[in-house]
């Protein structure tokens, strides 16, 4: 398991290296990018073969040192962190790379790669590590640098967009470390198993309730997700990419683990999850049919799949595996990212991103559009993508079950995602009278290769979902 | 080798499409080399997959995604009738495609996705499971909402939200039956006589409710009424995506749908022991007189046509309800004798559209003197939609009406003589104008049309008169079809 030591350790190295080397921040973000991706790898097939395993860094194991356990589940986290990053990296450094003229861009040139490399550190933290206090230190880091992503263009709608999301990302963390206390004090211990024990006694359910309204906070989880769309819109598109589709899974994960550990108790807990969830999807999908702009609909289109994820969570006990909630989790971080790349692309080229406006131009990013539409398929949970599997899942539990009005919300919610991904893909199907003779179609671009690889891995990965649920099986148990 | 021969028909469309998409516009030649060459190569591995079933031979590739669920693709007697469709007519349609968008905007996108499309219909015919049915059918809603919008003007858009909201809402039916039915049985593999064992006695109910929504989502697609109000508003679509659309893939894969689901899901038997069988029969008979009723009021061309289509499908699912092997075997040959029927139609209109301009009944006085190769292939495709011998649609409606005799339900001789007249008032005028009355003064001058739009549809025409007159053979569509149903009806 040194591969859990190095995946927490290299990238705050990494981060450190591209801060105090500016000019080459590019070359080691994209280097530790890469061994990242190799390490996740390696310990795909190390928890595959061995099945799940503790380790401490430095051999120092609890109480005194900080204890990483890898099972299945924190395995593909960890390889979802490294698909997905390897994807905006590669488009951020081909963005780097042009960006490398205007001087004006520097600053966002160099500030990415310590942010974005910090961001995977704590990502690789939070999901290896084993007790409550251990993920409150990585929520922490992690919450500063989405701060840092968001206000990294520099306007000044991102300005105020990334103070509303530190105030918000501050309140959340009050929450979460008033929760964790409070279970300390409950339980006497901090570890993540202490979540069953919790859920029996009066206080233990309170400092549950506090975790769960913290992470829900920073899940952007409905009605706590009032910091999270313009935060996501107004920041450049490998930040959003990374915040939508990464950071806010940090919060569902912690929230996964706790209902896998808390067991049957907690059923208040769950129903509010699951209320919160079904509320989410149809504001953030009423917010998308309505929004303006592209990079709006995006943002809005998280708050509903988060929606999705926490009725999958708060669902566990009405027959939903949780092994679906895991599923819908990657293929929204893989789609998403690869939307929010597609988007940014799209907005370069027309110079805005509006969507009542996509299709009177002569210019034409296919690929980007292309990108856009293969991701849309994924988040609308359409055969053959992840998103379908873990729909599929879904449903064939709560019918088993015979919770037929949460059917109802899922089918529901699915017919109005597609209704808002429409109002874009079919702007983009534009032609006959609207394109001028002269349309151009700008060159291909390795950030469209970026978008279009991350749209069509969440749609393979449909198809290869034995793996992931054969990861999934290895528990620590 | 048992797994080369469904990949190897799957890839020969799926395959070139994403180098299609990706290809500038300007590429006329090699984008026109690749698709015939595909479309040549699919025809001939489609020819040695039947001639390999004919002989018993078996082929299955599976893939599993998820415990208890696996994409599989299988090639049975009932696959190969899809396929041997869909191969021939995507060639011809492919030609005649290349011709019609002959200096059009978007070539590249529109046949990438004409390729994609193509490729859902090929899974479609070689599901070997309800799950894997259903992956390809969604897929098939994806691949041909940017061929209908393709035009794109306002109205191509109105009628692509349409065609979405219909499709998309069906497949969402679809799909909840599916996992219902898998929550209930497992794995639904295809199996002729069904797969349900002994649950439709322990489970009535919760079984007729899952066949309604399997029923209506398949339904959409195929047109039933009131599943149908997508279909002629399609008809904006450029003309070989129309042809398309009605005589291979959608509205042929919601029929072959509802074959699948009664025959190799629930088992015919099964179905009418349900009491499910009648209500679609009913639902059948409805739609072939409404299809006819509204087909008589239309004068524009290609949307009476699209009427026509929604009441001529209705017969496969009237020959898939009517229990009676005769019934069937007149069902399964329409499959085949509707699509070369209504292709003929359709590539003839976009003919009669591309030379000179007519796109209405009311227009079309004297195109026979106008247009005489054309409109030979539209008469032959008309009379055999009304049923005139020796025509394939003749022998169609024989079968399913001495199948009605059979099924002890004599209402459908009835049913199908009052289709026919309906057909020939809608037909006949049209025939009645072209031939025997003058072209109009001033006609719109003449536009060469050349001979990759002149061929298929006499190619096609010639092909409806074949199936008509050599229904006896072994390799005809009606000698396929009764090996078919002699598997069914044991």
């Amino acid at each position: 398991m040194t591969e859990a030591t190095l995946l927490v350790t290299l990238p705050f190295l990494a981060a450190l290296a591209a801060a105090a080397h500016p000019r080459a921040a590019a070359r080691w973000g994209g280097a530790a990018t890469l061994a990242n991706a190799v390490l996740a790898a390696l310990l795909v097939q190390d928890v595959l073969a061995d099945g799940a395993g503790a380790t401490g860094i430095g051999g120092w194991t609890a109480p005194l040192g900080i204890a990483l356990a890898a099972d299945g589940l924190a395995a593909l986290m960890v390889a979802m962190t490294a698909l997905v990053g390897a994807g905006v990296a590669l488009h951020a450094a081909d963005w780097s790379l042009r960006a490398a003229a205007d001087a004006r861009r520097t600053r966002l040139r160099t500030g990415f790669w310590p942010l974005w490399l910090t961001t995977m550190g704590a990502m690789n933290a939070l999901f290896l590590s084993g007790d409550l206090f251990n993920l409150y230190v990585a929520f922490e880091i992690l919450g500063l640098t989405a701060v840092g992503l968001t206000a990294l263009s520099g306007g000044r709608t991102a300005l105020r967009a990334a103070f509303d999301y530190l105030g918000a990302g501050l309140a959340g963390s009050l929450l979460l470390l008033l929760g964790v206390a409070l279970a300390y004090a409950a339980a006497g211990r901090v570890d993540l198993a202490v979540a069953g024990t919790l859920a029996g006694t009066v206080e233990g359910r309170i400092a549950l309730a506090l975790v769960l309204a913290g992470l829900a906070v920073k899940a952007a989880l409905f009605p706590l997700h009032f910091w999270m769309p313009a935060a996501h819109a107004s920041a450049t598109p490998a930040a959003s990419a990374l915040l939508s589709a990464l950071v806010v899974k940090a919060a569902l994960y912690v929230a996964l683990r706790l209902s896998l550990e808390a067991g049957a108790g907690a059923g208040t807990l769950r129903a509010a999850l699951a209320a919160a969830g079904a509320a989410a999807m149809f504001w953030g999908a009423w917010h998308a049919l309505r929004a303006e702009r592209l990079k709006m609909l995006v943002a809005h289109s998280t708050v509903a799949q988060v929606g999705l994820m926490a009725l999958a969570l708060g669902l566990s006990e009405d027959g939903v595996p949780w092994q679906a909630a895991a599923l819908l989790m990657l293929s929204h971080a893989l789609a998403k990212a690869a939307m929010f790349l597609a988007v940014g692309r799209i907005a370069e080229e027309l110079g805005h991103d509006r969507i009542s406006g996509l299709n009177r131009e002569d210019l034409r990013p296919g690929a980007a559009e292309f990108a856009f539409a293969i991701a849309a398929i994924s988040l609308i949970g359409l055969p053959p993508s992840a998103g379908f599997v873990g729909k599929w899942l879904m449903m064939e539990g709560l019918i088993d079950g015979g919770a037929w009005p949460w059917v109802a919300v899922v089918l529901a919610g699915t017919a109005l995602s597609a209704a808002y991904l429409a109002r874009v893909v079919s702007r983009c199907l534009r032609g006959g009278p609207h394109v001028a003779p002269g349309a151009r179609r700008p060159p291909w671009r390795t950030g469209d290769v970026a978008a279009l690889g991350l749209a069509a891995a969440a749609l393979a990965l449909g198809l290869g979902s034995a793996l992931p649920l054969a990861l999934l099986e290895r528990t620590l148990t | 080798m048992t797994e080369f021969l469904p990949l190897a028909i799957l890839m020969t469309s799926l395959g070139i499409a994403p180098a299609i998409l990706a290809m500038p516009d300007r590429w006329t030649r090699v984008r026109t080399a690749v698709n015939l060459a595909a479309a040549s190569v699919k025809v001939a591995l489609v020819a040695w997959l039947s001639l390999s079933v004919a002989q018993g031979a078996e082929y299955a590739v599976t893939l599993a995604v998820a415990p208890g669920l696996a994409l599989e693709l299988r090639a049975d007697a009932l696959s190969v009738l899809f396929l041997a469709l869909s191969a021939v007519l995507w060639l011809l349609t492919t030609i005649y495609a290349v011709g019609y968008l002959e200096g059009g905007t978007d070539r590249s996108r529109f046949f990438g996705f004409f390729s994609l499309c193509v490729a859902a219909t090929v899974g479609i015919a070689m599901a070997g499971n309800l799950f894997t049915f259903l992956v390809f059918f969604e897929f098939l809603t994806l691949a041909t909402w940017p061929l209908v919008v393709h035009r794109g003007t306002a109205e191509a858009h109105r009628a692509g939200r349409v065609y979405l909201a219909y499709t998309l809402g069906g497949g969402l039916a679809l799909t909840l039956g599916t996992v219902w039915l898998h929550a209930l049985a497992g794995d639904v593999p295809f199996v002729p006589t069904g797969v349900l064992g002994d649950l439709p006695q322990s489970h009535p109910l919760t079984l007729s409710a899952i066949f309604v929504l399997l029923i209506a989502g398949v339904g959409v697609k195929a047109a039933q009424v009131p599943l149908h109000g997508w279909l002629p508003l399609s008809m904006v679509a450029p003309a070989p995506v129309s042809a398309l659309l009605h005589a291979v893939a959608v509205v042929k894969a919601g029929a072959f749908g509802i074959m699948r689901i009664v025959y190799d899901v629930y088992g015919v038997e099964t179905v009418a022991a349900l009491g499910l069988a009648t209500p679609l029969v009913a639902v059948a008979a409805v739609t072939i007189l409404w299809g006819s009723f509204r087909a008589l009021a239309q004068d524009d061309l290609k949307t009476r046509l699209a009427y026509s289509t929604v009441s001529q499908v209705s017969y496969i699912t009237l020959g898939v309800a009517l229990v009676s092997p005769v019934a069937a075997v007149g069902g399964l040959a329409h499959l085949i004798h509707q699509g070369i029927m209504k292709i003929t139609l359709f590539l003839a209109a976009g003919n009669f559209a591309e030379g000179r301009g007519v796109k209405t009944v009311s227009g079309m006085d004297g195109m026979g003197r106008l247009m005489p190769g054309a409109m030979a292939a539209f008469t032959v495709g008309a009379l055999g939609m009304i049923g005139v011998p020796p025509l394939a649609g003749f022998v169609s409606k024989w079968y399913l009406g001495a199948g009605g005799l059979d099924a002890g339900q004599p209402a459908v001789v009835a049913l199908l003589a009052g289709s026919s007249l309906l057909n020939a008032a809608y037909f006949l005028p049209i025939l009645h104008r072209a031939w025997f009355r003058d072209p109009p003064e001033g006609a719109a001058p003449r536009r060469r049309i050349g001979w990759m739009l002149a061929l298929p549809p006499a190619v096609t025409a010639a092909l409806v008169l074949a199936a008509g007159l050599l229904a006896n053979a072994p390799f005809s569509p009606l000698g396929w079809t009764r090996f078919i149903v002699s598997l069914e009806y044991l």
